[in-house]
């Protein structure tokens, strides 16, 4: 199992994001913002950072890279593909998945270890977790205010497609408290707070992100 | 040369916390006139000579795939005299 995890110039969180694949027992594959070359692999990571320096709208100069034209091609055919954060930005950016993320409702950057609770366990990321499972990760972000119109937001509670759920406060100001969201598919999830650092407890605050990748090995299996 | 421009403003229902820290930095200087702030983005753009309609229309085009994100902005389009 070969999962591909692209570095943007300002990515942040690529190699912890493939530690985090390793952990999972799948094989890393890194993918370059400049190479249109999905490498044969079979799920994709775009994991976080400050792509582009955010400049313009964060993941909006990131969305028109060479590699996004093949992975948007394989990701609309089915392709797992997890975008973390600034990921989940580009997600946006590109109309795979709906709404936007927009600054922090309180303005400051926030790098707090949060508990969020998996509403969702049957898309390609989130099916090693139960349903209601409680567990906490990294959030660590400026721009993660999830934000859609009405419609939208009626859309995603209708069918199901809030994978994850800030628990407590609200964080950031996302509407309903939504840290995830997938598409209509369930293989394409869009992730504020940070999996891949909670996958070793000598470098986070426990493993509870490891369910993430573990999730798509199941999922290539199918 | 003429300039191009471009002014992008997040749409009205989308909350601006931008725009808010400067409506609530204003009255601590003093300047007690504003009942709202709503912060944006202006784009100059340069092109030679006066603009063609056919120019302006890449322009919006522009303007919607990248300058903006429709899903939470709004933008107009002028050329500056």
């Amino acid at each position: 199992m070969k999962i591909g995890v692209v570095t943007f110039p300002g990515t942040l969180d690529d190699r912890d994001a493939a530690r985090a694949v390793r952990y999972a027992g799948a094989e890393a594959i890194e993918l370059w913002h400049d190479d249109a070359d999905l490498k044969g692999v079979d799920a994709v990571i775009l994991p976080g950072g400050f792509s582009y320096g955010d400049y313009l709208r964060c993941g909006a100069i990131s969305r028109f890279s060479p590699v996004m034209e093949p992975l948007i091609a394989a990701a609309k055919g089915g392709m797992p593909l997890l975008g973390i954060c600034n990921g989940f930005q580009v997600l946006a950016e590109a109309h795979l998945i709906p709404g936007a993320l927009t600054r922090n409702q309180h303005l400051h950057f926030l790098c707090t270890d949060q508990k969020i609770r998996i509403e969702n366990n049957n898309t390609a990321w989130t099916s090693s977790f139960s349903a209601g499972q409680e567990i906490v990760i990294p959030l660590k972000n400026g721009e993660g205010s999830y934000q859609c119109d009405d419609e939208t937001l009626k859309m995603l509670e209708g069918e199901g497609r809030i994978i994850a759920r800030y628990v407590g406060e609200n964080p950031n100001g996302s509407r309903n408290l939504i840290a995830g969201i997938s598409n209509e598919r369930g293989n394409i999830v869009g992730l504020m707070p940070h999996p891949e650092h909670a996958v070793d407890a000598l470098t986070g605050p426990g493993t509870d992100g490891l369910g993430f990748f573990t999730s798509v090995l199941k999922a290539m299996v199918k | 040369m003429a300039t191009i421009v471009v002014d992008v403003m997040l749409k009205p229902e989308i909350l601006d916390p931008q725009g808010k820290a400067v409506a609530s930095a204003l009255p601590r200087l003093g300047f007690t006139f504003a009942t709202d702030v709503r912060q944006g983005k202006r784009f100059e753009i340069t092109v030679d000579g006066e603009p063609t309609a056919a120019q302006l229309a890449e322009v919006e085009k522009a303007a919607e795939k990248l300058l903006s994100n429709p899903v939470i902005e709004n933008f107009t389009v002028r050329v500056e005299k």
